[in-house]
């Protein structure tokens, strides 16, 4: 590009890079803090005031605390499933709208986009879709609490069909022609055309169910259905380890709770760890499409 | 960029509702239909329906008696809440926190996205997205888990307030901290991630008109004021529409998490109200009256942001 680079414009680089370097920091620190408090020995962690940066007497102690933590696996387990089934039905029914109303010889195509969209400016508010849930529809303590209601998002499926407008029109005029019905036009042709749309969108599905934790603190009381992020509310935020741990943990070993009581606040640490994680391993394979997704979904004009 | 509207209506092609048309249509694309419903279906069942719920708020409504039978009583629970005597610190709190992040987090996430269209090196730029991105996929709860953490009197936030003020105090019953803290974590989680449809909207900037600045002699500086603001306005001018019109609507999942008797002054906002009274206390007629005259507010500034955008910008959400 430009041979010649000027002073101010040599100081600004400067400037501009320190201050993305301090952005990262500011990210990554208190990440790395947790990570390091994880895996110190517990005395020292909590002694320790402010940042910590080094792991001191390597030791997976916590670690071994947490999974003897009945609420906390049970948690997991229930977590995978709700998100594996609200995702599943949520992408099912999303690409199907989605296709749909990307059609333009459909009469109602405008008017159900308008019903869709409306949803996203005004809604019966909290109470009002706790009492329906709940007393109207019968659903209070049901798993399916955390799947039904929540399974469709109106942004994700506009970000979809814009996605699927943005494909040639021929395309599907000559799957009809060859005499292939809806379905399998969207499910052999147009889908496999956009996989990186797909997986975004995926990927926000799965990170809204994964960390939610409202839905399931008004609707559910049966401790047995509850998700990871509800139990994790209960750790690291209501009550403190001690209690919740030792009420459910195996009760047999005796050495346990004095572990607990030394190790509460590096269980805190591990227990982020270990909810996190899984968000964290599938996240950098879709980050290179987000732009493209969050572009299309969201300026619709 | 793709123009394409918000309906996506074939140009040209008006369309008559008449028996005739809509039977043709019914045949040949029932299996269209098909595709739709579970969605509509969805939306009825937890979308319209909770709205057809709203009339328990000129209810005096009774779980047993249901809509059908609970007595009707107008607008009685709109008059009590507007003589409580939290309502001036409910409206006060979360009109506070939404202008601080009108006024702090919007601006900066959009100088975020202009520094960062600025950073010469493709593998930093990509550096700084991965990292920037991450703490948006915490979940709230261990967000807030860290932050109670930090807060404590040997947490690094604390400490760091200390250095200045001399006072170890957790963090979190203080009052006049609870504003900065809500938009600096706020800051910290959303930053990154809300900058991405930003940094879209510049890649979308056509380079053409950066040579024809260049020619008539702009400087980077003349060329970020009149190509590339220009060129994202429109997309800020929508994210601004819709900033205006959520700012009575302040995310209660934080302020649930975090909140405190002790700073209550500051962060009791209008949805924490309506959750404790609604949820924890079953009050739901009064409750859903607050969240009602809520939601009203916020559909009323949607529509004005979004008249005044279209007057003075030509850009509109609808």
């Amino acid at each position: 590009m430009r041979k010649h680079v000027s002073f101010p414009r040599l100081l600004f680089e400067i400037i501009n890079t320190l201050i993305f370097i301090a952005v990262i920091l500011a990210c990554i620190l208190p990440v790395w803090h947790v990570v390091c408090a994880s895996f110190s020995d517990a005395g020292w962690v909590i002694g320790h005031s402010g940042l910590i940066l080094r792991i001191k007497g390597f030791t997976f102690k916590g670690y071994q605390l947490v999974f003897q933590n009945k609420d906390l696996v049970t948690g997991y387990l229930n977590t995978f499933f709700y998100v594996i089934t609200a995702t599943t039905l949520g992408m099912l029914v999303t690409v199907m709208a989605a296709y749909a109303l990307s059609r333009k010889d459909v009469l109602f195509g405008n008017s159900i986009m308008f019903f869709i969209t409306f949803t996203m400016m005004f809604n019966g508010g909290m109470i009002a879709y706790y009492v329906i849930v709940t007393q109207g529809l019968h659903m209070f303590d049901s798993r399916w609490a955390l799947i039904l209601p929540v399974c469709f998002s109106a942004y994700n499926m506009i970000i979809v069909r814009t996605a699927m407008i943005g494909l040639p029109e021929s395309l599907v005029e000559s799957a009809k022609l060859d005499g292939a019905g809806e379905f399998r036009i969207l499910f052999s042709i147009v889908l496999p055309l956009m996989k990186a749309t797909i997986a975004t969108v995926i990927l926000y599905y799965v990170v809204a169910h994964w960390n939610s934790w409202f839905q399931a603190s008004i609707f559910l009381r049966d401790r047995a259905k509850f998700p990871l992020q509800l139990v994790l509310k209960e750790i690291l935020v209501t009550g403190d380890v001690s209690t919740t741990m030792t009420g459910t943990a195996n009760v047999n070993t005796s050495s346990l709770s004095g572990d607990l009581i030394l190790y509460r606040q590096t269980v805190k640490y591990c227990i982020i760890m270990v909810s996190t994680l899984p968000i964290f391993a599938f996240y950098p394979f879709v980050q290179k499409h987000f732009e493209a997704g969050v572009m299309i979904g969201a300026i619709k004009g | 960029m793709k123009k394409t509207t918000a309906t996506g209506t074939a140009a040209g092609t008006y369309k008559k509702f008449t028996f005739a048309a809509i039977k043709k249509d019914v045949k040949r694309n029932w299996t269209i239909y098909l595709m739709v419903l579970p969605v509509i279906i969805l939306l009825i069942l937890f979308a319209y329906l909770p709205m057809s719920g709203l009339v328990m708020a000129f209810q005096d409504y009774k779980p047993k008696l249901g809509f059908m039978k609970s007595p009707f009583v107008g607008f009685k629970h709109f008059r009590s809440f507007f003589r409580d005597p939290f309502f001036p610190r409910l409206v006060r709190n979360t009109l506070m926190i939404s202008l601080w992040e009108l006024l702090i987090s919007f601006p900066l996430t959009i100088v975020f996205a202009l520094l960062l269209n600025e950073v010469r090196s493709k593998g930093f730029k990509r550096t700084i997205q991965t990292v920037s991105y991450m703490p948006y996929f915490i979940s709230m709860v261990v967000v807030s888990g860290m932050i109670l953490d930090f807060c404590k009197s040997k947490g690094v936030l604390t400490q760091m307030v200390g250095l200045f003020t001399n006072n170890n105090q957790n963090i979190l019953s203080i009052p006049s901290y609870w504003r900065p803290l809500y938009i600096g974590s706020g800051i910290w989680q959303g930053i990154g991630f809300g900058s991405i449809i930003y940094v879209a909207a510049l890649a979308g900037i056509d380079q053409q008109l950066y040579e024809a600045a260049v020619i008539d002699g702009a400087n980077r500086w003349k060329q970020t004021l009149h190509v590339t603001l220009p060129g994202i306005s429109p997309t800020i001018v929508i994210m601004l529409i819709l900033k205006i019109g959520s700012m009575m609507s302040v995310g209660y999942e934080k302020t649930i998490l975090l909140y405190n008797p002790q700073i209550y002054e500051t962060a009791d906002i209008i949805s924490s109200y309506v959750y404790r009274k609604g949820i924890l206390d079953s009050n739901y007629g009064y409750s859903s009256a607050v969240s009602f005259f809520n939601s009203v507010i916020n559909f009323a500034l949607l529509f004005m942001a979004n008249k005044l955008s279209k007057k003075l910008t030509d850009t509109s959400l609808f």
